[in-house]
Formats: structure tokens, C-alpha cells, sequence
């Protein structure tokens, strides 16, 4: 095998933190390497160097035998280095063609020459499986094909090296799948590719080689198929880490009950004549592609927009008031889907973000006078309760990571004591760890009494934490099945739409527990 | 080169970017000064000089950053809550004008003096309200940028205030100059000192920059308007009223520079003119910025540029050189503190 990459003694530091220590890492002709790590390991700072974002303190990178002068990354493209960024770097008002040739000729040259590049990707696209229309606008695309352009870009500038930092973070599943299928193709045809990722599953299934960093530094390096999952987190996050399991529980009182809700809205935006019931001490997963009405559907139940049909009752009393403070005065708490934009404010402080969904409380503000003591107090005993590492009262939110800004975020509904809670995607882009931690609390406040609505696209996630879990399809809830009968295939076909056993498990289920009366 | 951002951008930095920033652009206008051949220090000393050196000019430089604590309130308040109000100068002159109209009523010049200040004082705080929740209603409605009908709105005020002080509020008295009708004695407001201009509404823009502080710092609106300005889609997952929110900003936003418009004319002018703001309503933009948007610093920050403008008339008069000399270098600070307000953030790596 020929060596076509080599990074060699790699140390890069920002002021007094060091984002890598001398990293080595190799990679041979047609070969798949993962980089796995937490969040914070330093993977992406590395790849950033190889590429020249950054210029690395000590070491340096060799192409093919060459050495890359250090911080230009036009000189790792053209030595063959390809990288697709996580958040995608294409111009949305142009389309698939413009967006791979930006950049490939000359400012000299008077005319573009369309037409040989269209020769050209479209040979590619072909080539490598990459199906997309060259005319097509980027905005027009989806998440996976968007990835696909990006793709398209690098191997259109002749990458034979690829890099992908968390290519999986914004598919979906079955694109997820796909992306894989075609790595693994071109791996075939000689190129050789590094993917950076902390997810055990795809880390497993699509590489030939693992390399793992931890704070930093290369703590193993293994042929993936002498490894397994449980070798891996524990290399990974350095000590053996377990997600919580989920203990028996009997469902109480109905909590939260839908009956007919519907709101209309373009596409997957919408709900349609959705009846669920939540009941005390109990989870309900529901578990969908995204854009399949997910994210609407939380919206509605807490608080941010009022459905045209159907009813919303909260503890047998129907909602008149959709609104936030009427939500949460109702013992309604929420997890928002995305932490950043919705959940926090970044450039304001800690005790400001813990208490602004509550400030109109007596608790927090009186005649409209915020009582900044007892905010701060609230703030202090979050942080210390919920473990909320680097978060200072008055420090800005917006240096938390994600998995401390998601235990401010838990704390500050948990605190409140709610009587339903609303999870969207809670773990979604967390490492391991901070997965356990947020399961963790899941159940505890399941194991409190509370209703847990967990919305998530984690099949693993909703498998281990709900009693019962439904799918939604294009803004259609299919029945919900017991999580004993539930398998990752029985779940697929309900995500698909297919919802005939479903249907005969909950008939089934009903039955029984008719029965049983 | 390159830009880092900052993880924790110190506060002694964050205080001293408005000191720098004025000292690189006293650096820039002194090139200028030495250009037209005079000794920028000379030029400076003489500024200083001339605004802080007499009684009459202090009390002229007082007077002078009286409407410019207030426009720059009015500019502070709402790019907090990134509300583009570039519309001072026209509420100023809305403000400006609803005192004199106000005035031309029988009734205000028989009442008790503090009456008729507070009620006229009321009458322009309210004009600058409304022609600013004019744009704000567009934005809200249909999704118009502010930042277009603010602006474009300056030039109808102004030439407003022009059709009314040529027709029904003209004086009769005025030998034919374009004015108002002055306003009633009682609504003129006290003098601070005794033969100079200085009058009552330096106490009431600095009570205002005090107030709008208080507001913004330490209550529920406060924090719900700073909520909706940085991040409107968290503000409103966590129940901030973003429309309501916006509408109170821009009352206190449009009432400041209605406010400053309506003590410009109850305090100094007396009357209406089209010449009454050497454009406050622009430089509360300014002075805004380099207090980086803190009500407090708003206070200081107006008080540089009217010592600059103040000052550079009695500088030109005494070393021939132009007065512009001072919008420069208040345009200047404006362009180092945006730089200054950079730097704050980010740090630079080779």
C-alpha cells in the first residue's frame, strides 16, 4: 500500500490551551480512516491544520511523500486535499455547477467554460454515484444532496485525499446510510478518505481503521475489525461509560392528551388530526425523519403556536391560551430541538439565559423589576446541581459546550418542576458522556411522576428511554406501540409509513389490557 | 493575519475602546490640522480651550450636548434591540414642531408654568413616538426594512416642518423669515446660569440617560428587549412578546429624540426653523456607538463631540482653520470605535 497522507508530530495550541499534542496519523492509498473523539478532542482543530486553517505550531503534514507549507490551504488542494465541512460552505443562490467551479479558474480568464465543466461533474457524478442536477439551485437542495455538491467540489478540484468532519451530524438515517455506501465506493476506486465522527455505530460499520483522540493526543489506534463499540467509548472518553437503563414503571393519570390536532403549514411543517395521550410517569417516544411535522408538533405543545383544529388538554383541561408563559405556568417544560438558536441567547449571561422563559414569575421580577439576587441564587444552584461545567453566573452562555449548555438548559426546566416535559432532539450532537447525562435525567423525572414527550430521530435513543413510541409521518401520528414489541426494523417501517403492524400490536395491546380489567 | 474571536472580552478593554478609539481619531484629524498648516497640538489646546477654558464656552458646550445625550439615547435604546432608528433627525424635528404647535394653543400660555413644560415636553416626546412607530408598523406588518424608511423619513419631517412654518405656523412677526410662532413664556424652560444659554433640559437628558439605564439593566423589559435584539428566535421560545417588545423600544427610542427636538426649541431657540438641528438627530448615531450603546456612556460620549464642535469654532477663529475640523474627527471616532468595538472581540494572530 502506497502512504499518501502523514501527519507527524502535530502540537497546536490557542493561548493556553493545547487543541492537539503530538498527533501522528498516517493514511494509505484507498483507505477509510475514522477520526473519533468527543466533542472538544481536538479532531476538527487537526483537520483544520492538515488543510491549512491553521498553522500548526510543531510538525508537519506530507502528501505523498511532499511536504505542505504550512497555512495555505490552497496549496493542500492542490496537492489533492479535499475537505467538506460539517456546516456547508455553498452559496445558496447558485446553482449546483457555479457552486463546484467557484474558485477553479482563473479571475483572468474572460469566460467561464461551462461547458467543459459540466462534462466534467457530470463524469464524476456518475463515477462515484453522486446523483445530482447540475442546474438545480442550492437552496433548492436537501441536506444530503447539499453534502453530495460538497462532495462533488472537492474531487471536481482532483482531491485524492477526502476529509469529512461529522458528515452524519445533519442527515438522516437512511442518508446517513447512503453517504457510507458511496465512501466505501470510492474508497474502492483508490481514493482514500478520513471522517471525523464521535458516533460509535457508523465509526464501526464504514472504516477500515479507527484512530481515537482524547484531549488532544492519539490514545489508540485500532483495525476496526479488532475492535468493538464498548472498546471505543471507553478509549474514547476514557473511562467505561454506560447510558442509563430504564427502569419499570406504572403509567398514572392521563397528563397530556391530543385529540385531532391540526395546524396547517406547507410540506412537513404541518399536523394532521394527531391523538395521542401521555400519562404520569411515563415516556412516549416519537420518532420520524426530520421535517416530517416533529418540530411543529413541540411547538404546539409548548406553547409557541395554536393550533387551527383539534384540542390540546393538559391534565383533562382543554388549552384556550397558546403561549409561553401560559405553557410553562401550566407544568409544561421544554427542551428546544436546537440548543443555539432557540435555546439560549449566547451573548447574554448565564442567570439571564436560566431565568428568561420564567422572569414574569413572582419568582424572578416583581412589578416588572427583575430581582437579580434571586435570579443569580437560581443560576448558582443550577450550575452546582446540574454539573454544569465552565459556566459562570455572569459569564456569557455562548462558551458553553454543547453538552454543558444542555445541562444548563435541563436545569433550568427541571427546577421548575414540571409536570410534563417536552424533549426535543435532547441529545442530538452530544458526546457519549453528556448522552448518559441527559438520559439520565430523562428518567429521573419520568421516575418523578413526570410525562416525557421525547421527540427524537435517534432510534436508539427513543428505543432506550420510551414505554411507548409512535412515528410521525408527514404530520400523521401512527399508533403507538409498547416498547418491548419494538424492533429497529418493525420502527423503520413505521418511520416509512407502513403502519399495519403497528396497528395489530396496539389492537393487541388494547385488548389485553381490556382483559386485564 | 487573522481574526480570532475573543472568549471572554475583558471589561477594562471593553472601557477602553471608546479612549482609543478618540485618541487614534484626534491622531487622524491631526494630520489633517497640520495639512492646513497650524500645530495640531496648538489646534487641540485651543479646543480644549475654547469649550472648557470660560465660562461662556462651558456653558455652551453643556448646552450643545444637551439634544446630543438625547438623540444618542434615542439611537442606544434601539440598536440594543437592533432596531434600526436611523430616523432621529426627523423626530427631532417632529418633536420640535408639536412644541410650537402646542404652544399656538390659547389655553397652554395661560397655565402655570410647569404645566405647560410638562405638557409640551409630553407633546414632543409623543410626535417622535409616532414616526417611528410608523416604520416600526411597516417592518412588523410586511417585513419593510426600517433602516430605508427611518432614513427617507428625515427628509419628509424636515420639509414638513418647512410647509408649516411657511403657512399655518408661520410667525406674522418674524419680517418674513421661515419660523414658528414662538412658544409661550411658560413654556420656556429655566436657565441653569445666569446669562449664558445653558438651561433646565441638560438636568432632564441626564435624568433620561439615567432612567433608560435603569430600565434596560434591571427590568423584565429591559432584558426582554436586549433578548429580542441578539437572538429573536431563543427571545421567543423563552415567551418574549418580540412585536410588543419592539413597540415599547420604539416609543422610548422616538420619545427621546422627540424629547430632544421639543427642549431644543423650549430651551434655546424659542421658536421653530429648519436650522435647528446642525443634524443631532445623525450625530445620536454616533455618540451612540462610541458609548457602545450603554446609556450612561451616551452621557460622556456627547459630551466629546460638543466639546469638539464647540471648541473647533473658537480654534478656527483664532488659527484660520476651518470649524469642519470638528466633524471630521467626530466622523473619524465613529469610524475607529466601529474598528475599536472589533478589536474587542476579536483578537488578531498572525
Amino acid at each position: 500500500m502506497t502512504r499518501v497522507l502523514e501527519l507527524d508530530g502535530i502540537t497546536k495550541r490557542f493561548g493556553a490551551v493545547t487543541a492537539n499534542e503530538d498527533v501522528s496519523l498516517h493514511l494509505d492509498r484507498g483507505e477509510i480512516v475514522a477520526l473519533l473523539g468527543e466533542n472538544g478532542a481536538g479532531k476538527t482543530t487537526l483537520m483544520s491544520i492538515l488543510f491549512g486553517h491553521y498553522t500548526a505550531d510543531e510538525g508537519t503534514v506530507k502528501v505523498e511523500g511532499a511536504e505542505l507549507p504550512p497555512g495555505k490551504s490552497r496549496a493542500a488542494i492542490k496537492a489533492g486535499v479535499g475537505m467538506v465541512h460539517q456546516h456547508f460552505a455553498l452559496a445558496p443562490n447558485l446553482t449546483v455547477l457555479d457552486n463546484v467551479m467557484t474558485g477553479t479558474e482563473s479571475l483572468w480568464k474572460l469566460r467561464s467554460d461551462r461547458r467543459a465543466g459540466r462534462k466534467r461533474l457530470v463524469e464524476l457524478s456518475e463515477r462515484f454515484g453522486l446523483k445530482v442536477d447540475p442546474d438545480a439551485r442550492v437552496s433548492e437542495l436537501s441536506v444530503g444532496e447539499c453534502q453530495r455538491v460538497e462532495i462533488l467540489k472537492a474531487l471536481y478540484n482532483d482531491a485524492r485525499i477526502l476529509i469529512l468532519d461529522e458528515p452524519t451530524a445533519v442527515l438522516t438515517a437512511q442518508e446517513a446510510e447512503g453517504l457510507f455506501a458511496t465512501l466505501k465506493d470510492m474508497a474502492a476506486k483508490g481514493l482514500s478518505l478520513i471522517f471525523i465522527s464521535h458516533k460509535l455505530g457508523e465509526v464501526m460499520s464504514a472504516s477500515d481503521r479507527v484512530v481515537v483522540l482524547r484531549r488532544g493526543k492519539v490514545v489508540a489506534e485500532r483495525r476496526t475489525s479488532e475492535t468493538s463499540k464498548e472498546e471505543l467509548a471507553e478509549l474514547m472518553v476514557g473511562r467505561a461509560v454506560k447510558r442509563p437503563e430504564r427502569p419499570p414503571a406504572t403509567p398514572g393519570a392521563v397528563l397530556l392528551e391530543a385529540v385531532d390536532l391540526s395546524l396547517g403549514g406547507r410540506g412537513g411543517a404541518s399536523l394532521k388530526s394527531v391523538n395521542f395521550r401521555l400519562h404520569a410517569n411515563e415516556t412516549l417516544g416519537v420518532i420520524g425523519v426530520s421535517g416530517n411535522g416533529q418540530t411543529t408538533l413541540a411547538g404546539v405543545v409548548s406553547g409557541l403556536h395554536a393550533p387551527d383544529g383539534g384540542a390540546l388538554l393538559v391534565e383533562g383541561h382543554e388549552v384556550d391560551r397558546f403561549d409561553v408563559p401560559h405553557a410553562i405556568a401550566s407544568g409544561i417544560g421544554r427542551i428546544p430541538e436546537d440548543r443555539n438558536a432557540e435555546g439560549s441567547i449566547g451573548d447574554m449571561a448565564t442567570w439571564e439565559n436560566a431565568v428568561l422563559e420564567r422572569i414574569w414569575a413572582p419568582e424572578f421580577s416583581r412589578g416588572g423589576v427583575v430581582k437579580r439576587a434571586a435570579a443569580r441564587a437560581e443560576t448558582q444552584g443550577i450550575i452546582d446541581t446540574y454539573d454544569v461545567r465552565g459556566a459562570t453566573v455572569d459569564g456569557r452562555i455562548r462558551l458553553l459546550s454543547g453538552g454543558n449548555m444542555q445541562k444548563l438548559i435541563l436545569g433550568r426546566v427541571l427546577n421548575a418542576g414540571p409536570k410534563i416535559l417536552v424533549a426535543a432532539q435532547p441529545s442530538r450532537g452530544l458526546d457519549e458522556g453528556a448522552i448518559a447525562g441527559v438520559h439520565e435525567r430523562l428518567l429521573e423525572a419520568r421516575g418523578r411522576g413526570a410525562g416525557v414527550l421525547l421527540i427524537s430521530e435517534d432510534l436508539d435513543e427513543v428505543m432506550a428511554l420510551s414505554d411507548r413510541i409512535c412515528a410521525i409521518v408527514n404530520g400523521r401520528l401512527s399508533p403507538a406501540i409498547p416498547a418491548e414489541k419494538a424492533n429497529s426494523q418493525l420502527l423503520g417501517l413505521m418511520m416509512a409509513g407502513d403502519w399495519s403492524a403497528a396497528e395489530q400490536i396496539e389492537a393487541g395491546t388494547a385488548r389485553g389490557t381490556a382483559d386485564a380489567l | 493575519m487573522r481574526f480570532e474571536r475573543r472568549d471572554h472580552p475583558s471589561r477594562g478593554l471593553t472601557l477602553l475602546a471608546p479612549l482609543g478609539a478618540i485618541l487614534a481619531a484626534l491622531l487622524g484629524a491631526g494630520v489633517l490640522i497640520a495639512i492646513a498648516g497650524a500645530n495640531p497640538l496648538e489646534a487641540y489646546g485651543l479646543i480644549l480651550k475654547g469649550a472648557l477654558g470660560s465660562r461662556l464656552g462651558f456653558s455652551e458646550m453643556l448646552t450643545r450636548a444637551t439634544p446630543l445625550i438625547l438623540t444618542g439615547l434615542a439611537a442606544a435604546v434601539a440598536f440594543r434591540a437592533r432596531l434600526w432608528n436611523i430616523g432621529g433627525e426627523g423626530q427631532f424635528y417632529m418633536g420640535a414642531l408639536a412644541v410650537a404647535a402646542f404652544g399656538m394653543i390659547p389655553a397652554i400660555a395661560g397655565l402655570p408654568a410647569p404645566l405647560a413644560i410638562l405638557l409640551c415636553l409630553i407633546a414632543g416626546a409623543v410626535a417622535g413616538m409616532v414616526l417611528l412607530l410608523l416604520p416600526l408598523g411597516l417592518r412588523l406588518k410586511f417585513g419593510v426594512d426600517e433602516v430605508v424608511t427611518t432614513l427617507l423619513l428625515n427628509f419628509v419631517a424636515v420639509l414638513f416642518v418647512s410647509l408649516m412654518i411657511e403657512g399655518a405656523m408661520k410667525d406674522p412677526l418674524a419680517f418674513g423669515w421661515p419660523q414658528s410662532v414662538p412658544v409661550p413664556d411658560s413654556a420656556v424652560l429655566p436657565k441653569l446660569m445666569e446669562r449664558t444659554r445653558l438651561h433646565a433640559g441638560l438636568v432632564i437628558a441626564v435624568v433620561m440617560a439615567v432612567a433608560v439605564w435603569w430600565i434596560q439593566s434591571r427590568t423584565v423589559f429591559g432584558m426582554r428587549a436586549r433578548a429580542a435584539g441578539l437572538n429573536p428566535r431563543a427571545a421567543s421560545f423563552a415567551g418574549v412578546p418580540l412585536g410588543r417588545t419592539l413597540i415599547v423600544v420604539a416609543c422610548l427610542s422616538g420619545g427621546m429624540a422627540g424629547l430632544a427636538g421639543a427642549i431644543e426649541v423650549m430651551g434655546v431657540k424659542g421658536y421653530v426653523s429648519t436650522d435647528l438641528s446642525p443634524s443631532y438627530g445623525y450625530s445620536g448615531i454616533i455618540i451612540a456607538m462610541l458609548a457602545n450603546l450603554n446609556p450612561l456612556g451616551v452621557i460622556a460620549a456627547a459630551l466629546f463631540s460638543a466639546v469638539m464642535f464647540v471648541g473647533a469654532d473658537s480654534m478656527s477663529r483664532a488659527l484660520g482653520i476651518p470649524s469642519y475640523i470638528a466633524d471630521v474627527t467626530v466622523a473619524l471616532s465613529l469610524l475607529t470605535m466601529l474598528v475599536a468595538i472589533f478589536l474587542t472581540q476579536y483578537r488578531i494572530r498572525k
